[in-house]
């Protein structure tokens, strides 16, 4: 056996199993079993700032009302830009299944296109905030409003990071694996729904009560 | 570099030269996943009216603080159904992952009962 066959018999050796292909027993691949057991820790995590807004709010005398100064028009527009980006997100993936990497390609840039314009009317809101005068200091209720939107915003920068990479150099996966690939947008989708659930909750919460 | 495009056509489907990863993908034909296509933009429609009756319900019925908060808390909770159950496919998926998020909301609902609890009992009293 020469050199380069017992390179081939190494890496056979040493290939993850289960990496595209679901285990018979859990009905998975590695990494959507993976993503759920994330997207647990990050119920958890955003659960428990959830559990402090209630603590703040049945203790405090008076708690400030969201709506009287928080810019709810552009938060209603952004609770619509991130669905849409829900939507665009799964129609990449159903492309994607279909074979068609093209189209699959469009949806994911319209997700990040989707994603971007939600981080630029943060930003909006933010800085008319700080012109305001309202900081993070200033009282509980915009303590924890900065805490949970800058939280679940950096979220939503990472997602943006996580679909450059598939749209940029992870698109190279595509030609060798494209059930891989399509897996992996899968799963990146999956995040992204999290990330749209939890802005879901936190939109009513936080602007409209 | 090698066009990532050029490995399959547009319009191919490649369910025919292999299986997907996704379990429930295997079994799905191009019309099954057109079809899913249909239900995710009815989804979308529908969370599209969901939110502006969100934000309709506060300012147009004129509610009281508590009654307000239920009705946002349930409207977002069918919203959070319908990504959770069409978009994150929960309707139909294993059972691994319904054991990992029972365990999820029996600690979720801990988490949540821990303040009502301080208050019922606040420390130091």
């Amino acid at each position: 056996m020469d050199a380069h066959a017992h390179a081939s018999v190494g890496h056979a050796e040493l290939e993850i199993p289960y990496n595209v292909h679901p285990r018979p027993d859990t009905g998975l691949y590695n990494g959507k079993l993976g993503v759920w057991l994330f997207l647990a820790s990050e119920v958890m995590l955003f659960g428990a700032l959830f559990s402090s807004l209630i603590l703040l709010r049945t203790g405090a005398e008076s708690w400030p009302r969201g709506y009287e100064f928080l810019n709810v028009k552009l938060a209603t527009f952004n609770t619509f830009i991130l669905i849409l980006s829900s939507v665009t997100v799964v129609m990449a993936w159903s492309h994607l299944r279909l074979g068609n990497l093209k189209k699959g390609r469009i949806y994911i840039s319209a997700t990040v296109l989707c994603a971007l314009i939600f981080l630029t009317a943060k930003g909006f809101e933010y800085s008319h905030e700080f012109q305001e005068g309202r900081f993070p200091k200033t009282n509980n209720f915009l303590a924890i409003y900065f805490t949970m939107t800058g939280l679940h915003g950096l979220h939503i920068l990472g997602g943006v990071i996580v679909f450059l990479y598939f749209l940029g150099p992870g698109a190279k996966m595509w030609a060798k694996e494209p059930e891989r690939y399509t897996n992996r947008i899968e799963i990146a989708g999956l995040y992204w729904h999290f990330v749209d659930l939890v802005w879901i909750f936190l939109f009513p919460i936080l602007y409209l009560m | 570099m090698t066009d990532p495009a050029a490995a399959v056509e547009p319009g191919v489907d490649i369910h025919e030269h292999a299986g997907i990863g996704d379990p429930n993908a295997h079994h799905h034909s191009p019309e099954q996943i057109r079809r899913e296509m249909k239900v995710y933009l009815a989804v979308f429609a529908g969370l599209a009216v969901l939110t502006a009756l969100t934000v309709g319900a506060c300012y147009g019925l004129n509610l009281p603080v508590h009654q307000a908060i239920i009705v946002a808390l349930i409207i977002a909770s069918v919203k959070g159904f319908l990504v959770a159950g069409f978009f994150m496919h929960l309707l139909s998926e294993k059972k691994v992952i319904y054991g990992i998020l029972i365990l999820t909301v029996i600690f979720f609902i801990f988490l949540m009962a821990l303040p009502i609890s301080h208050h019922a009992n606040p420390f130091g009293s």
